[in-house]
């Protein structure tokens, strides 16, 4: 990368950036921890001439959302950044978005559910409203956050897809840490990203209905077509991301990104920041002749099934990390979701899966490392334990 | 011209939902973007594939109709097209004075330009008639039963309008559909006035308070003659004027033909009921200025 245009900023700043230079014609947030730089950053812009002032103050999360809901529909370009609470408040309101098909994007700075409080990373948040029909992805690093809410755009507005997008980034981890990174550049974002042309609006001159009900008799239909559209979306991301490199020079991986993982039998799979620490353990562990690698998950919806099938082609043992946990399951999404997309193939691979770094708590190299040994001994030994938390204090319980 | 409200839809006869509904839409006229909360005017009027609506609309979720009319808004004016568009909100009196409040008291406080219309049937009737907090004392319904040991509903009706002029709306007022051309009339002045505006239209329901379908109007009406609803605009917060009733009715007249309030007139202690709704009337009478 070109160090004479890079700039050490935080994460939040380099989101805040991109989302001003992608030229939204409306933004409504609300403060929570740790999104609040980004919202902070948008203001500041505002407030000293460097932005359009697109931006409301309102009162909750959910108006938040709502309110660009109405801004959507009237053919506005609509962003909003939230967290944990903030994100689960909006919970009612990202199913209306999804389903009358708003091409909102959203920054989701993932932070750990209450109770216990917690301000810290995990992903619990974003994994619990997986179901809302909205595309996310997930960043790995700063440069990735900044870069995927042009894509994220891109992606919404295509109109194949118009699905909304969230944008997923680690709390503290991304969003607080300053790194050097190019700020998205103003001067080629026209080319990238053109202006958003909606397909219907609300519009006294042409007036249509937005959300009407539907009876047992229409319904179905109304989200199987949201289930087509996030299957139109899985070229497209990749094309976006494809795209982005021709325009910007940076590329970070479509639906997923490999590294190390060509030949790897152990196959890790991760999708965040954590991925940075374990791309940073591979070569260390290949220099010992651990065969190693990582596939990242970039889309976790749509979920890149084929992609994951093809990927793990070489695979002995396939691991899992999560930052999340379905209770009463005991299991991390990333893991069941890797088992349901291989399990009717003819990949007889074992899979085991690891929860950690829940509620902020620290992802060391070595807590990496160990997991491999353990992948390792599972490829000789077969399945002892499917899945459990990899950073468990026993002494707590 | 065509009908901003087409017929066809669902609402059930002499449903005086339908009015407030025709009266808010004569009033704003046809440059107008509506939206609609969840309740029997969403429901009975989008059957999809089916619009009743003439007019652009869009259904915002239960809970959330001011924060979506100011999105609207917002997002008009940034996309430069707000021009002569009213934005209005026509909401049942659940989603306004319950689990709306807050999505409308942001929107009212940035003072987005927009007429909010509450049509106020005195319950949540999408749902089957249960208590709002726009239900007044006394009144029977399915989570405020009259019983043995209960006279209906126990809170006397949150007095919203004062609520909305004291976030500073530039205008607020009353109305019935049984006074058609005052609500039209209140309608277009909100319209034209810039800044939030809040409407509160009374909207007798036949179905929930259990009178012949015929009588929605008289009823209605008999509410104002009898001071229990009084009508009403105010002008940066000072009302302005308020409708004179001469000879004002007995509260009983208008309770007796409701089957909500029917217990009054069956059960012991009934008579003091009576009468403590009669001063709720009195009450207005005198603030109001009614005489
Ligand atoms: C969040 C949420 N809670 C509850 C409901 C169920 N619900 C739908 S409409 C309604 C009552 C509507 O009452 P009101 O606003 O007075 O309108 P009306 O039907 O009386 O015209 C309720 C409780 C819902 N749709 N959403
Ligand atoms: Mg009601």
């Amino acid at each position: 990368m070109d160090r004479e245009n890079m700039s050490v900023v935080d994460g939040a700043y380099a989101v805040a950036h991109a989302v001003n230079v992608c030229k939204p014609d409306v933004v409504a947030a609300y403060p929570i921890t740790p999104q609040t730089n980004i919202v902070e950053h948008i203001s500041q812009f505002i407030a000293d001439g460097e932005m359009d002032d697109v931006s409301i103050n309102v009162e909750s999360e959910h108006s938040a959302m709502s309110l660009l809901v109405g801004a959507s529909s009237v053919g506005a370009r609509a962003y909003s950044a939230t967290a944990s609470q903030g994100l689960v408040l909006m919970s009612e309101v990202l199913f209306n978005v999804s389903g009358m098909r708003l091409p909102i994007v959203v920054t989701v700075v993932n932070r750990a559910m209450s109770a216990p409080l917690s301000i810290w990373n995990d992903q619990q948040d974003s994994i619990s409203q997986r179901d809302t029909g909205w595309i996310q992805l997930y960043a790995e690093d700063v440069q990735e956050a900044a870069d995927m809410t042009a894509q994220a755009f891109k992606i919404a507005e295509n109109s194949n897809v118009l699905l909304p997008v969230m944008v997923c980034m680690d709390g503290f981890i991304l969003s607080h840490v300053y790194e050097p990174v190019v700020l998205l550049e103003d001067d080629l974002i026209d080319e990238f990203l053109p202006g958003y042309s909606p397909l219907a609006v609300l519009d006294p001159d042409n007036p249509k209905t937005f959300g009407a009900f539907a009876d047992p008799g229409a319904y179905t239909e109304f989200r199987y077509l949201q289930e087509v559209a996030m299957k139109n979306a899985i070229p497209v991301i990749e094309d976006a991301a494809d795209e982005f490199k021709e325009v910007f020079g940076r590329y970070q991986g479509g639906l997923i990104d490999e590294y190390m993982a060509e030949d790897a039998e152990i196959m890790i799979i991760a999708m965040g920041s954590v991925v940075g620490t374990i791309k940073e353990v591979i070569p260390e562990l290949r220099a010992k002749g651990v065969s190693v690698g990582i596939i990242k998950i970039r889309s976790f919806r749509p979920f890149p099934a084929e992609a994951i099938r093809k990927a793990v082609a070489s695979a002995k043992v396939i691991v899992t990390l999560d930052k999340n946990i379905s209770i009463g399951l005991g299991e991390g999404a990333l893991f069941t979701e890797t088992k349901s997309v291989i399990y009717n193939s003819s990949i007889r691979t074992p899979v085991i899966g690891f929860m950690l770094g829940h509620g902020g708590r620290d992802i060391p190299k070595a807590r990496i490392e160990q997991i491999v040994m353990e992948a390792g001994e599972v490829m000789k030994r077969g399945i002892t334990v499917e899945s459990r938390y990899a950073d468990l204090k026993e002494e707590l319980l | 011209m065509t009908q901003l409200l087409a017929p066809g839809h669902r609402m059930c006869a002499g449903c005086g939902d339908a009015l407030a509904t025709k009266f808010a839409l004569k009033g704003a006229g046809d440059r107008c973007i509506v939206v609609s909360p969840t309740g029997c005017i969403e429901v009975s009027t989008t059957p999809y594939p089916e619009s009743s609506w003439n007019v652009p609309w869009i259904h915002s979720l239960f809970d959330n109709a001011g924060a979506v009319a100011a999105g609207i808004e917002w997002g008009l004016k940034k996309l430069g097209k707000k021009e002569d568009t009213t934005v209005m909100v026509i909401a049942g009196d659940g989603a306004t004075f319950d689990i709306g409040l807050q999505a409308m008291s942001g929107a009212f406080e940035r003072g987005h330009d927009m007429v909010y219309v509450c049509v106020d049937n005195e319950a949540y009737m999408n749902t089957g008639i249960q208590r709002s907090g726009a239900t007044p004392y006394d009144a029977s319904t399915t989570t405020s039963p009259a019983g043995k040991v209960s006279f209906g509903n126990p809170l006397p009706k949150k007095n919203m309008p004062a609520i909305m002029a004291d976030h500073g709306s530039p205008y607020v007022a009353t109305a019935s559909i049984a006074y058609a051309k005052d609500a039209i009339r209140k309608v277009a002045r909100a319209a034209e006035i810039e800044g939030p505006a809040y409407i509160q239209i009374h909207a007798p329901c036949c179905t929930g308070w259990k009178f012949d379908s015929s009588k929605t109007v008289e009823v209605g009406r008999l509410a104002v003659e009898a001071g229990l609803w009084p009508m009403y605009e105010m002008i940066d917060g000072r009302i302005e004027k308020a409708k004179k009733i001469r000879d004002r009715k007995p509260v009983e007249e208008y309770l007796r033909m409701q089957g909500r309030f029917k217990h009054l007139f069956t059960m012991e202690g009934g008579e003091e009921e009576i009468a403590r709704i009669q001063a709720i009337a009195d009450w207005n009478a005198e603030y109001y200025e009614m005489e």
